[in-house]
């Protein structure tokens, strides 16, 4: 029976130990300049950049790859050169807490572009903010981070050292139901989440605006990071007579879960947040994700006039990921760290709390970004509360409405 | 409308795949005693296999010609890894204390998830797996969809093969002396170390079935994948009762159908709402183990057999 023991025991701790290889390789891309200036400033960037979400997360550090480099031609800073440092998360928050730690310890680092997920963000606040260290978030939409816990009755900015540039669930979350009720018609939803801080956040905000609006819920569940069997969720929301799913999560398992849903010959359109907007999306679903539909920040990037350089130089320069998604959004969160840096700069060089004062130079800053004007409120969100909601059309994402979008109490 | 007879079939077509992987680990551990914990990764390169054989076949060529090819594709490159795991990783430690060939199972399943992650082009993300060009069918309320399709017509025809195999061919029956009593079968001029590759092999072949079964039915393949689904064909085989063949498929069955029910229907009992759902899927199929290890350690086909267990 010894042997017996033995398979129970190694069934237990290689569950365990495999669950720790989750965590893995890093890796760490800088980007060298030839510039002849007196001083080099590096800006860090943390997002997913291998695994799952990795797609929109390239975006991310690609988009600040493109400011760094911009703002290095156009010597937007005399005298100083601008360096990037992109570190991988993995989506992981552990890892996205170690990161910020080895940012901090790096001293050439001013500030920090990123992370990807909200989750992962409540794990990096404390860490910059100890520091005193900007942190300008392209993609974070729970509204905890930066409104506090109670977001709901009473609003209290945890750290003032974070600020982002994206729109919060509030505004998303309801927006969705707002074009679910009243642009689709529809009345019954059935709503999944990933039990995630930004999904099951997205979700619940929306659950309760399309509730508000006369809508029906017909059923809710939770899935868990990395299923790929939905067979059984599917029956159960092909047979409660749903018009709709909305989905609060990321592309990994909607992508899977819409697939799943039409060959099972429910013919309802999966609804979800930014977090699925991506061309990664409609490859891997197919054909399944025809009429499937998504909010997310701000307006389309390729409509923008002002983003058109970034575009064709994020094309050109044949980078991975997707730009679409937070590219613009990571770009200007790089630039306002970059002006926030210039500001605070004398005479070619950096005063002992550059940090701090750079925190202060961010959120004094109000300038025209390429994605639209770049300003922060008192909680260090963004000012533009600009929504779009997309919808795959011949496999491709296409914009539907946009608009701006204020909750009523 | 009923639900019950569509979620059945749900865990029974879950179940068979369990039950192809869980094959791997109950071959290898009834003749050897390991737990070949890279097995799970055989079955993910079993699925990178088929898909590279694909990519490289003409675009737009047909599924009914593609299939068989990455079927063989697939199988080629999982039993050549899985006899090369037991040539190179396993046969040196033969007469090692038991620990040893685990650690190394852990460290080539960890190997081989990482080698298909920096190596394979776009790995790092899932790749996208090509689809069966018919269903679904309806059968009354029970909706069938082609990866489903290729998983019962797979898994029994596979699973018959081996009883065939094991039951009435000369290798077969080398195979269950070689499991009963491996210094005894050798002195009677069996090459064991012949049938070891060959429960190797066979494991290997199965998986990469299960490994081409899960790109159809979920449409890409990741380097991870192996290690959810491995576990859960571990249990399965733990479940059925490591060792014995049909076991396996029995465990792997009863897992896919406890899931699939629990999911649906628990959330139904009054005061388990918060307990039911995808969510909790895995949480109930070790409960279920764990239930069956306190009850029936040897598993539900498990042999009490003194010095097998």
């Amino acid at each position: 029976m010894r042997q017996r023991s033995l398979v129970i025991l190694t069934s237990v701790l290689t569950t365990g130990a495999l669950t720790l290889t989750a965590c893995g390789s890093r890796d760490n891309n800088s980007n060298k300049s030839g510039d002849k200036s007196n001083i080099t400033v590096t800006i860090g960037v943390d997002a997913p950049l291998t695994g799952a979400n990795s797609a929109t997360g390239l975006g991310i550090q690609y988009g600040s790859q493109i400011a760094v480099d911009d703002a290095n031609k156009n010597h937007t800073v005399p005298g100083v050169t601008f360096k990037l440092k992109a570190m991988d998360d993995k989506a992981l928050p552990a890892t996205g807490q170690q990161n910020a730690t080895a940012l901090v310890a790096d001293s050439s680092v001013i500030g920090v572009v990123g992370p990807l997920n909200s989750g992962v963000a409540t794990q990096m606040q404390q860490v910059f903010d100890t520091a005193n260290m900007v942190e300008i978030s392209p993609s974070n939409t729970s509204p905890e981070l930066s409104q506090g816990k109670d977001w709901q009755t009473k609003k209290v900015r945890p750290y003032k050292s974070y600020f982002r540039t994206a729109t919060t669930d509030v505004l998303q979350g309801g927006f969705a139901a707002d074009y679910a009720y009243n642009g689709l018609k529809k009345k019954k939803a059935f709503v999944v989440d990933d039990k995630q801080t930004y999904g099951a956040g997205l979700s619940k905000i929306f659950t309760e605006q399309f509730t508000k609006l006369g809508g029906k819920v017909a059923g809710t569940d939770h899935v868990s990071t990395g299923d790929r069997d939905f067979s059984t969720l599917v029956t159960k929301i092909k047979n409660s007579g749903a018009d709709l799913l909305y989905y609060g999560g990321q592309y990994d398992e909607s992508e899977v879960l819409t697939k799943q849903l039409k060959d099972a010959g429910a013919n309802i359109p999966l609804f979800g947040g930014d977090g699925m907007f991506s061309p990664t999306y409609i490859k891997t679903a197919g054909k399944a994700s025809e009429g499937d539909l998504v909010t997310s920040i701000g307006v389309p990037v390729d409509t923008l006039p002002a983003a058109k350089d970034f575009v064709a130089t994020y094309k050109a320069k044949k980078y991975p990921g997707d730009y679409g998604t937070y590219g613009s959004y990571s770009y200007d969160a790089t630039t306002a760290i970059i002006k926030a840096v210039g500001q605070v700069v004398k005479d070619g060089k950096l005063p002992s709390d550059a940090r701090a004062q750079v925190v202060e130079a961010v959120q004094k800053n109000s300038f025209d970004g390429i994605s639209g004007k770049i300003a922060f409120d008192d909680f260090g969100d963004t000012t533009n509360k600009q929504l779009t909601v997309y919808q795959v059309k011949n496999g491709e994402w296409k914009s539907v409405h946009s608009g701006n979008f204020e909750p009523k109490s | 409308m009923n639900t019950l007879p569509q979620q059945l079939a749900n865990g029974l077509f879950l179940g068979s795949m369990y039950g192809l992987i869980a094959i791997g680990y109950t071959m290898v551990y009834g003749i050897v005693q390991l737990i070949n914990f890279a097995h799970g990764e055989i079955f993910m390169t079993g699925g990178f296999g088929a898909l590279s054989v694909y990519l490289a076949l003409p675009d737009g060529i047909s599924m009914w010609i593609a299939l068989p090819a990455m079927l063989l594709g697939g199988a080629l490159v999982s039993v050549l890894i899985a006899v090369g795991a037991e040539r190179f990783a396993y046969r040196p430690l033969r007469g090692a204390p038991r620990l040893a060939p685990l650690i190394t199972a852990i460290g080539l399943s960890l190997a081989l998830q990482q080698a298909v992650f920096n190596w394979y082009p776009d790995a790092k993300a899932a790749r996208v797996f090509p689809q069966l060009p018919f269903g679904p069918y309806h059968l009354g309320s029970v909706n069938i969809q082609s990866g489903d399709v290729f998983l019962i017509v797979a898994a029994p025809l596979c699973m018959a093969a081996l009883a065939f195999f094991v039951r009435l061919s000369r290798t077969g029956r080398a195979m269950q002396a070689t499991a009963q009593d491996p210094g005894t079968a050798q002195l009677m001029g069996i090459d064991t170390n012949r049938i070891i590759v060959i429960a190797f092999a066979i494991g290997g072949f199965f998986a990469a079935v299960a490994g081409v079964a899960y790109g159809v039915k979920y449409g890409s393949v990741e380097y991870s994948m192996g290690f959810i689904a491995g576990l859960k064909a571990f249990t399965a085989a733990v479940l059925g009762g490591i060792g014995n063949i049909y076991g396996a498929m029995l465990g792997g069955l009863v897992l896919g159908l406890a899931e699939a029910l629990a999911t649906a229907y628990i959330a139904d009992i009054p005061g388990m709402e918060q307990f039911g759902g995808q969510g909790w899927a895995a949480v109930w199929a070790f409960v279920l183990l764990i239930l069956v290890l306190l009850f029936r350690p040897q598993g539900l086909l498990g042999e009490r057999v003194a010095d097998r267990a």
